[in-house]
Formats: C-alpha cells, structure tokens, sequence
C-alpha cells in the first residue's frame, strides 16, 4: 500500500530546504509515492514550508500531473492529439477500456490501473503513443495495447514493457526507450559536425559585449515560434540592473506536433548546455534552469548524467574552462503537465514554485523575471543555434536561410505521409517542398505551427516557411482528403480548452464558445451569424487576450473558416421560420420521455 | 389613420405574469395603447389562438417544457417582432434556477422529498396534460429568434409603454439609462 | 517635484505621474475606461480584459500597463467597445447570475458595465455550470454561481488584510476561488471585518444579513451609469 502522504510530504519539502519555489519538485514526491497529492498532504506541504495550504492546493489543481485524488499504481495517459487521434488512438481507447474494465478517468478497483487522456506527448511522428508511468508506449494498435495491459498486470513495471531499443541514445540505458528518433533530414547547422568544447572557448575568449554582438550579426531569432531576435534578449538582459541573472532553456514543447525538443534533448544535450553556458557568460548569469515537460521525465535521468559529466570535465561549475571567475552551473526542472508553461513567463511562474498563470508584461523577463531576476528564456533548438554560431561564426550562420530569418529550422512533421520525422531546413523552403519531402501526396490541408498556428489548403503550398510568411516552432501536421477539417479543428479547440490556464476571460471562456459554436455547426445546427460570432470571438480574443495562448488559440476557427470556407458554409443555413436551428426539441425532452414513459405531442 | 390597427399578442410561458402585470401598469395609458392597438392572442384579452397575423409579439418567461416551445414558435410564426420581456425570457430567470440540477433531483425535491411537501404515495405525479419538461429552461432567444430584449424583474411600466410606442411608430427603442435594468 | 507625463486618450492630451497605469492617469484626468478586476490600492492583476486599450496601436491592458511619454491611448473605439461587449457577456454566461434576486444588484459592478454598454441580453448561448455556495461561515458567504475570477479578494485578503483567506484553485474552465481550510470558510481565519468583503465587484462574496438595505432608485448604479463618478470628478489640468 502507499505510505501515509502527510509524513512523504513532510520528508519531500525536507528533501528541498523547505524552499517554496521547490513546490512542484515536492508534489512530483507526493505524487509518486501516494498517487495522488491528497489534503493531508497539502496540509503538511503548507505547515512545513509555511506557506497559506490554498496556494498549495492551487498548485496542486493547476497540473494535470498532480491529483488530488489517488491514480493508479500504474497510470496510463494516452496521448489526445488529433494526430493520434487520426492514427487509431480511439481504436487504442476502446481495446484499454475494456481490457481493464474502466471508463477514462477512472481507476481498476485493484487500484493498480488508472486511464487517462493527454495532450499531445511529443510522439507524433510514432502515434499513436501513450506515457505509462514515465515509459513513453509508442505505434500502440488496439492489439498492442491489451498486451500491454496483460504484461503489467504480470510485472507491474512499466519499463519492462520496453523490448525493442529506438536508435541513438534512446538506446542509452538511462533512457532506456522504445522512442525513434526518426531524423529524417539532417542539416549542416543543427545537426553538423560536433566540435566539442569549441564554442564555449570561443566565447569564453571573447568579452560578453561581443559574445552578444556575435548573436546580433547572426541574426538569429528565437525558434519556440515568437521569433524574437536572440541577440537582443541577450542585450537587454544584460544591461538591466540585478544582483543575480538566470538563462532558462525551455524544454517544455506542448505545441501539438512539436517533437522536435525531444529529439535535442536525447541526441544534442551538450549543445543545449553549451548554449547555456554561453549565454549565462554574455548575460552574466552563474545559473541555468532547464525546464523540462513532465511527459519527458524519462530522459531526466540521462540528462542529469551530462550534466554530471560536463562538472567533471570543467564545462560547468567554478571556473569553466580554466576562465578564471566564470563560474555556471545548471539543474533541472520538471513540469508537470501544463501546455501554458511554455509560454516563458507561465514557465518561469512554475519554476517559482506557483500555478503556471502568465504574468503581466511588462516588466518583460529580461527586467524582472525569474525571482524578479534578469531573466532570458530560450528554446532548446534556439540554443542549439548559439553553441554553432560561437563554433562556426556567426556570418556563416547568416548565410543559411532569408535575410529576416537567418539560419535553418528543425520541422517536426507528422500526419499524413511515409516520413514523418525530424527535417532540418534553410528558412525560405516552400511549403510544398517540405511536404515533397515529407512523402505527403493527395495532401488536402496543412496546419502549420501547430493549431495556435494556420491551417492552410493546397493553393497556398507556395508560401514559404520563414518568420514573415509562414512562421512555425516547427510543428508540421498534415491531413490528407480522407480527413475531416471540421473534426480537426475541433480537436484543436479540445486542446486549448483543456489547456487554458483560465487566468483571463477572453481565452477562459472564448475557447469554449468557440469549441461549442463549431460543435453546432458539425451537428448541422449551425446558423451563418455563427460563423460571423466565430470571427469577431477571434478578434477580440487576439486583441484581449492576456497572453500568447488566448491570442492565438482562436486561429485553428478563423483560418479554417478563410481556407475552407465551404466546409463551414455547406453546414450553415438559416431557419426559414425564425426558429433556432441550435434548439434541439427532441433532445431537450428525451429524459423527460425516459422520465414519465410518454412521447412528446410536440417533438 | 389607417382602416385596421396593427394587432399586438402576448403571453406568458416559464414567467410569473409579473411582466403582464407591469404591463398593465401602464395604468391610463392602456387607454392611449388601446388607440394604437388591437390585441390578438394575449391573456390580456383571453383569445388562446392567434386570428391574425401580428405585428408585434410580446414573451415573457422562456420554455421550461415543451408547450412553451410550441407556443413560442407559434409567435414566432405570426408575429413580425418579437420581444422578449422580462429576466425569464431574456436570461431563463427564476425557473432557471433548476438548471443546475437534474430533471429527476428536480422532480423528486418538488414532489417527494422537500422539507415542505407532503405526499404519501411517494412518486412523481404524471399525466398526459401536463407537457414534458424540457431538459433545462431556455431564454427565449434560444429557441427562436427574438427582435427586442427588455430585461427586467419585471421591467418597468415605462420601459414597456416606451418599447412599444416606438415599435408601433416604427421607430428604434432608444431607452434611457434608467429604464434598462436587470432586476 | 516630480516629472510629469504628457500622453493623449482618444486625442485628448493628458499629465500623468511617472510609475502610473494608462487606467490611473486616465482617472485622474476624468477618462473612464472600463474594468472590473481593476480597483485602486491593490498589485495590478489584469484579468478581465475590460480595460483593453491600444496604446500606441497595440492591445494591452490598461490596468498593468505604465504611461510613457507621448503615448498615444486609443480607448472608445468602435472595435474596443465592441470587444469589451463580448468579454462582458462572457462573464454573463459563464456563470449563473441571478440579477433579479442578487444581494448585489444595483451596486454590482458586472451589472453596472453591462448597463453602461446597453446589453439587453448575451448573444452567446448560457453554460449553466454546476457550482457550490459556501454558507458554513457565520457571517459570510461564498457564492461561486457568481464568481468572475477578478481576483479583488484574493489581492485584498493576502495585501491589505494580511491573511491570504483566498486564492485559485483549478485550471482553465474549472479554475475558482479556494479557500485556506480543507473546503470551507468557516475554517479559515475569515472575519465579518475583512477588507476581503468589500472588494468583490459583484455577489460572490458576501456579508450575510446586510441585503437588500438600499431602497431601488438608490443603490450604486440605478441612476447614473458605472464610470460617471470618475468623468465627472476628473480634471485634465
């Protein structure tokens, strides 16, 4: 059985030096040991670090990852994307439900099952794909899935389902996953030759200012998918005044789609550091704060050993490369399942130890961020780009990609095609090049970015991926003309729903109308002021909204309505009598009729 | 002056009457309505079925069961102008109240279990008059579409008499801030 | 003596203070714009979104954003006021508001905005949530049905009363005010004299046997629209 939380509670905030900011590393304990982070437990958390029990508690029902009520020994969390989705996850949905005898949400009586669904857990190109415990179950069918059920009850222990290793470190056994890292096209920046160590002495031997100016003439620009330039974070974190700096590296890609971070983390974490280190040099900071997605807590553990193994051989810790006084460490942080924390100043909020809400801009991170510290927050692949920047020069960076978007960009593509994989490409590739490339044919609509990106149709292929035309974090999802648009950006609009932190009411409430209002038109009870109502939500969400989420999570409606308007419009139509088409009289009296035993005179 | 009047019909669906009896506190100016109008289907007259059709429709109350939806599309049908009267018929109301439970929890704390009923054979009471509730109570606009909101508990005289001398004279209702109050 | 601030709103030029919000320089000079999470004295939060404005032709929310100079303020556009419509009806619909009984009616700031914008009735279709009322304190009571989420009380009861009674609990749909005690008031350190009480804009917190006290025609709102207090006390030097 599990151990009373109150004393597991009392021993994790022990565990941190009673340090709040450490919350969720406490939760995470709790969580593990007794499956759930109870009352009790929030009780002791809040007494032992003396901190009022309700934000504790407003922690703990912020993240999926945490529960107030017990999960199962094992939890399985299978991943909702539209992509898995699309790829038989509902197939894959019925087979565990009834093999373990549960509904989602709910737990075996044995307690030894919990099933849940997720959002997207960075497993698109091998959907459909679920996280069992921390064990990432990849190409799941309906068959596979009551295996795997059968072969847990037997040995309890997710990572015994692991048989066949993936490639390159997915194989290392502090991984120790069947995840592929499925690198279809490597490019010569993010996946060139490795020089190891060059690029921090080459930093190291420059001065800060010219580390910066270095950023600034490669033009690099952040790749989370905000696009802004690199160099001039840098700059003003830099000069902003602060006993302490931080560089934060966001390892939480939630972006539907999105798996390209992953692959960063397993293949490239030295470069990721180097990065790091390189710009804690430039900004004057001593410390870096990876925070990692929850659903990646299994590569927590190799990446710790680099970690280890980069102290050893002086990259971090006092005096980095014999550079007398430069001293830089990193730890790492893991979420916790919440998409909005990868939105930097909901990122750093969590780091803090709080709910992942957004915070108010200004003051923008680089002047009061983490702890109220100078604070920059760069993307993995972003970072990536600095360490071969320092290593190769930053004009033969420049010379990759378009004037406003210089260097190449990694594509996480997925969905319809015989590649689905990792492509890294110069920014200024068409649209319909990558699909080439990708193997996709009969492609009826791309989303590109994700869906807080563009759903666009095939007479707009020619666009071109860069930051002025077609911006992407990298997402790729394509749908063939099997698929139904509608039903995708309802898929979309379950996700940002889900995933709305509910901080502000444009983005709270508008996502839910917008959800509903297309779930109307789906049932054929859809009116044309309701495609109106769907355009002026969007830009009063974009307009209101606190932050990047609610700004852009109207998109999947509004740019489905422009490419494919005739979808909408085929399922529209006014009532000829006045009525409302969304009033259903029938199903308003069908439990009244199973009530009484009667048909309604009028229905 | 034209040889027929423009006909006005009212009723009342999931409402208390409260927006009728504002209506009548109009007080002499019904006299002056009266100049204007013809009523037809309305309780104010008691003709329970329409005998034209209207120019102007007044609700008051939304649809709790399924007569009122009846009633309304009926409305709906024969009038040019709807207006929703009253917080029932613009936002569900007291009735809504119910909203938050379910049918069953409703019907059993009404019939049989509430602190103040008294009924020994213990079940629901049912009989094929009385029309089938529907599954929540639905403003007005709702079910159908609905021209002119007046909120209000009930709204008051004066915003009614104003309301309807402007739709009459084909005028936009502009009112003033005061009259326009939700409680 | 401190540097003033030029900054015009709807072309109007106005002096502001250094470190002020776009809403407390609009104040100040007798500009309304419209808010509800917004109240003077406590950290600025910015969740409503009424008060969007452009400043120098970007939304922002005018409650946390600072002055600069020269900042151009664009506040009563068409657009604007048709967003700030839509965000009042959300807040309509998302909950349960029972105007016609509400301990807080006509002085109820939600009710006041909607007054002021004319709203007659919401476009969007009513949610109806499930949500619970917290009676166990004596004297005071919590009715979610009515919750906005502004954050007034949570800001107030951890700023000015030095207690945190309040906070967030839950996320996106489900997030709501929480109280410090395993579920309810009554055990937490609440008191009848809590600043907490004053700050909620509508009737989610309320003091009990305190309703109704005001005669109709003299409450808050029942004259004169929300917003008139600062138009016409302001001054634009």
């Amino acid at each position: 059985m599990t151990k009373p939380s109150e004393a597991v509670a009392r021993q994790a905030c022990q565990d941190v030096n009673l340090d709040p900011t450490r919350l969720l590393d406490v939760l995470h304990i709790v969580q593990k040991e007794c499956r759930c982070v109870d009352d009790s437990a929030i009780d002791a958390i809040a007494a032992e670090m003396g901190i009022p029990r309700v934000r504790v508690d407003g922690a703990v029902t912020f993240y999926t990852f945490f529960t107030k009520e017990p999960v199962g020994q094992i939890t399985i969390r299978l991943s909702s994307d539209i992509i898995d989705r699309l790829q038989g996850a509902q197939e894959v949905a019925d087979a565990l439900t009834d093999e373990l005898g549960i509904d989602f949400g709910q737990i075996t009586a044995d307690g030894l099952f919990s099933l849940h669904w997720t959002s997207c857990i960075g497993m698109s190109d091998q959907a459909p794909a679920a996280l069992v415990g921390d064990t990432m179950v990849t190409h799941l069918t309906a068959e596979t899935a009551r295996l795997m059920v059968r072969s847990l009850r037997e040995h309890k222990h997710p990572p015994k389902l692991v048989q066949e290793l993936g490639d390159g470190k997915n194989a290392h056994p502090l991984v120790h996953t069947m995840v592929k890292n499925n690198i279809r096209q490597p490019g010569s920046i993010i996946f060139g030759p490795i020089n190891r160590g060059e690029a921090i002495r080459k930093a190291l031997g420059m001065t800060p200012v010219e580390v910066i100016r270095a950023m600034k003439t490669s033009r690099l620009r952040g790749r989370g998918g905000a696009g802004f330039p690199a160099g001039l974070k840098w700059e003003f974190t830099r000069a902003a005044t602060g006993d302490r700096k931080y560089i934060i590296c966001n390892a939480d890609e939630g972006e539907p789609g999105t798996f390209k971070d992953r692959v960063l983390l397993t293949e490239l974490p030295d470069r990721i550091f180097a990065g790091m280190t390189i710009a804690g040099y430039a900004i004057g900071a001593q410390e870096g704060i990876v925070y990692l997605r929850g659903e990646y807590a299994y590569l927590k553990p190799y990446l710790e050993e680099v970690l280890a193994q980069r102290r050893v051989e002086g990259w971090l810790g006092q005096d980095i490369a014999g550079k007398q006084g430069y001293h830089f460490d990193i730890r790492i942080q893991l979420g916790a399942g919440a998409y909005i924390c990868g939105e930097e100043t909901s990122l750093i909020s969590s780091l803090e130890g709080t709910r992942g809400d957004p915070k108010n801009r200004p003051p923008f991170p680089a002047q009061h961020g983490y702890l109220g510290y100078p604070t920059v927050v760069n993307n993995c692949e972003t970072l990536c780009c600095v360490t071969k920047i320092l290593e190769n020069g930053a004009a033969t960076f420049s010379e990759f990609g378009t004037e406003q978007s210089s260097g190449t960009k990694l594509l996480s593509i997925s969905g319809d095609c015989t590649a689905p994989g990792i492509y890294e490409v110069e920014f200024g590739v068409s649209l319909q090049k990558v699909l080439e490339m990708a193997g996709a044919t009969q492609v009826q609509a791309v989303q590109v970015g994700g869906p807080s990106g563009q759903l666009i149709g095939p007479d707009q292929f020619d666009r071109v991926l860069c930051f002025d035309d077609l911006a992407t974090g990298g997402s790729i999802m394509i749908f063939d003309q099997s698929r139904k648009i509608l039903d995708i950006v309802h898929a979309f609009m379950e996700f940002f729903v889900e995933e709305s932190c509910g901080y502000c009411t444009p983005c709270r409430v508008g996502n839910v109308l917008l959800k509903e209002g297309l779930q109307r038109v789906l049932d054929g009870r859809g009116e044309p002021a309701d495609l109106e109502q769907f355009e002026q939500v969007g830009a009063m969400m974009k307009a209101c909204s606190r932050c990047g989420l609610g700004q852009t999570s109207w998109r999947p409606v509004v740019t489905s309505l422009q490419s494919f308007r005739d979808q909408y419009e085929s399922r529209v139509a006014d009532d000829p009598d006045g009525f409302r088409r969304s009033f259903d009289l029938k199903k308003a009296v069908a439990t009244a009729e199973k009530i009484t035993g009667r048909k309604s005179v009028h229905a | 002056m034209p040889a027929t009047k423009p006909r006005i019909a009212t009723t009342s669906l999931a409402g208390c009457f409260g927006c009728h009896m504002s209506l009548l506190d109009i007080d002499e100016r019904i006299l002056q309505l009266a100049e204007l109008v013809d009523f037809d289907k309305s309780p104010i007259d008691d003709y329970k079925q329409f005998t034209q059709h209207c120019a102007v429709g007044l609700i008051e109350g939304g649809c709790c069961n399924e007569e009122n939806v009846a009633v309304l599309r009926d409305f709906r049908t024969h009038c040019d102008v709807l207006v929703s009267i009253g917080d029932c018929a613009t936002m569900g109301g007291i009735p809504a109240l119910r909203n938050m439970v379910t049918i069953e929890e409703c019907m059993q704390e009404a019939y049989v279990s509430g602190p103040s009923v008294y009924n020994p054979s213990g079940k629901v009471p049912d009989n094929p008059e009385v029309p089938l509730l529907l599954d929540k109570v639905y403003p007005a606009h709702e079910v159908v579409k609905i021209d002119y909101h007046l909120p209000g508990c009930p709204p008051p005289a004066d915003t009614l008499f104003a309301a309807l001398v402007a739709l009459l004279s084909d005028e936009p209702i502009k009112l003033p801030y005061q009259l326009i109050k939700y409680d | 003596m401190s540097q003033t601030i030029t900054l015009k709103i709807d072309g109007v030029e106005i002096k502001a203070q250094p470190g002020q919000k776009v809403i407390e320089a609009a104040d100040a000079a007798g500009v309304y714009i419209p808010r509800l999470c917004h109240k003077p004295g406590l950290e600025p939060f910015g969740s409503c979104r009424l008060c969007t404005v452009l400043a120098n032709g970007r939304p922002c929310s005018a409650c946390t954003t600072p002055v600069v100079e020269g900042m151009v303020v664009e506040n009563e556009t068409e657009s604007l006021q048709n967003f700030r419509k839509q965000i009042i009806e959300m807040l309509f619909v998302e909950g349960n508001h029972f105007c016609m009984f509400c301990e807080k009616s006509g002085n109820c700031e939600l009710q006041a905005v909607a007054y002021r914008f004319g709203i007659t009735a919401p476009t969007f279709p009513y949610q109806w949530p499930h949500r619970e009322v917290d009676a166990s304190h004596p004297d005071i009571l919590i009715d979610h049905n009515r919750c906005i989420l502004c954050g007034r009380c949570v800001r107030t009861s951890r700023d000015l009363d030095g207690k945190h009674v309040f906070d967030f609990v839950g996320r996106g749909c489900e997030k709501k005010i929480g109280v410090n005690a395993d579920s309810r008031l009554a055990d937490t350190n609440a008191d009848i004299s809590d600043q907490a009480l004053d700050a909620c804009p509508v009737g989610a917190l309320l003091r009990k046997q305190t309703a109704y006290q005001t005669p109709i025609g003299q409450r808050l709102y029942d004259l004169e629209p929300i917003g008139s207090e600062i138009e016409s006390t302001g001054n634009t030097n």
